[in-house]
């Protein structure tokens, strides 16, 4: 559905993407897990067309973001750092005005309700957005990114600055998209990308550092795992021991602590 | 578009810049119009027309100073630049907007014309004449006002320079002829908004004006959706 080929992204002398490829399949959620400005929100711009790659390609659903912009836009529902939102607009017009843009087809208003029931804001519709909490200007935010029907969702860290309820719900909710959407969602916290998705492409510095399933990805950390241990005994005994052990790579010798106890 | 022109339309008159701005035009539309025809019973509008010019171009940067830096201050222009719409469509949306509310201004001496024509005798052909040459100068000036806001994300620097490219275009062709250089006067005076509206209040429609004060207005929509096209590349 989304394929993203050696991105390279310079901003100046400063290189925030480098050589950046995965792929996601229909009806996959993809999590981007990466600390702050490792190149998570500039990857999104990239795969929305709100950026241009330096290097690179990226294709939704087969069509060349920079070559046929408007088609493949269209597939594509984008959730920005901050919501894109008009202060000055009630929920309603600003809702509308979104169906407008795209060009959504269908029932307005009843595809428009559905939205709202979804993400649950049903009941603040007629309110000014500048006059709303963070957590429902997040989720005005989201039913933005759903007018249109996008085959393709496009979410960034969209937990943030919700209370713990509200980001169970929001993640529930993204589960159950991903019945029709395809979804890339960006996180700098494990644990919730591990809860919501499928697969995971951990980014650092602006490179993969790894592709894999939640279980998959859990395997591979805990395979490389180093325990310190202070042991009294002779250190020859112990060494033997402790390699005798199922699975244990290598085990070493590295100082007297006190006398006779070994670390 | 049409979503992006009404969506702005609307927003001059959710915020108070369309009522502000209107308020200002017709009072000293107002003032003009006593000042330079009723006071003297005369019909003529000429003298209105031609303090008009200095007017718009010094309001017409209100219309246009929030244009583009509001979008990328609240980064709704991620929502924009995202969705299925043309560069082209978002810039003549927003630009077609202010030019609307700039119409509905510079309509208020219609309402003059028709109440004058009870009393008196007023030439209808020479008035068209003139509000064309002022919603051609209006169009240019807002389309380089649009540009600036294309700039910066701060409406008080769209504004200002806004104010200072019409000073500029109200001075250059004195700049040029105090300048001893005859290309220079002759480039000045071609480029010079006022000569180029010079005619209009007298009721003659120049079409090598038209013609001028049309390039003006693609010229400065072309330049912002580079602006727009370069910004994705920065």
């Amino acid at each position: 559905m989304i394929e993203v080929q050696h991105l390279t992204k310079r901003y100046g002398s400063k290189l925030a993407l480098d050589d950046l490829s995965f792929q996601v399949k229909e009806g996959e959620i993809l999590g981007l897990l990466g600390p702050n400005g490792a190149g998570k929100s500039t990857t999104m711009n990239i795969v929305t067309g709100y950026l241009s790659a330096t290097n690179g390609q990226v294709r939704i659903d087969g069509l060349d973001i920079l070559e046929e912009p408007k088609k493949a836009k269209s597939k594509i529902g984008y959730l920005p750092e901050q919501p894109p939102l008009y202060p000055d607009m009630t929920v309603e017009e600003y809702l509308r005005f979104v169906w407008e843009l795209k060009g959504a087809k269908g029932n307005r208003e009843e595809k428009l309700g559905e939205i709202c029931a979804q993400v649950m804001i049903d009941d603040v519709t007629g309110r000014l957005i500048k006059n709303l909490s963070k957590g429902y200007k997040q989720r005005v935010g989201l039913a933005q990114a759903l007018v249109g029907d996008p085959s393709v969702l496009i979410l960034d860290e969209p937990t943030v600055g919700l209370d713990p309820k509200q980001i169970t719900e929001i993640r529930d909710l993204i589960r159950g998209l991903a019945k029709r959407h395809t979804v890339v969602f960006s996180s700098h916290i494990l644990t919730e990308v591990q809860a919501v998705c499928d697969r995971i492409v951990v980014i650092s510095g602006g490179k993969k550092v790894a592709d894999d399933t939640p279980a998959g990805l859990a395997a591979s950390m805990s395979a490389g795992r180093q325990l310190d241990l202070l042991a009294e005994g002779d250190p020859q005994q112990v060494v033997e021991l402790l390699s005798a052990i199922d699975g244990m790579a290598s085990v070493e010798r590295l100082e007297e602590k006190e006398p006779g106890v070994f670390a | 578009m049409l979503a992006i022109y009404k969506r702005e339309l609307k927003g001059y008159f959710t915020t108070p810049i369309g009522f502000i701005y209107l308020a200002a035009f017709f009072a000293i539309c107002g003032f003009y119009w006593f000042a330079g025809s009723l006071l003297y019973g005369s019909s003529d509008l000429s003298l209105l027309f031609s303090t008009l010019f200095t007017i718009s171009a010094f309001l017409a940067p209100l219309l246009t100073m929030r244009l583009l830096t509001e979008e990328k201050r609240n980064k709704t222009d991620q929502l924009l630049l995202t969705s299925p719409v043309s560069l082209t469509g978002l810039v003549v949306g927003k630009f077609l907007s202010a030019l609307t509310v700039y119409t509905i201004g510079i309509f208020i001496t219609a309402v003059y014309q028709f109440v004058m024509s009870f009393f008196g005798e007023v030439q209808w052909s020479t008035y068209w004449g003139n509000l064309l040459g002022l919603f051609l100068l209006g169009a240019a000036v807002l389309s380089i006002g649009m540009f600036l806001s294309s700039l910066t994300e701060n409406q008080v620097i769209a504004a200002v320079g806004g104010f200072g490219v019409a000073l500029l275009l109200l001075l250059i062709d004195s700049l040029g002829s105090s300048v001893g250089v005859t290309w220079l006067q002759e480039l000045t005076m071609d480029i010079s908004f006022y000569q180029q509206y010079a005619d209009f209040p007298l009721g003659l429609v120049n079409i090598p004006s038209v013609i001028f004060f049309l390039s003006v207005v693609f010229l400065f929509n072309f330049l912002t959706i580079r602006v727009l096209e370069k910004r994705r590349w920065g």
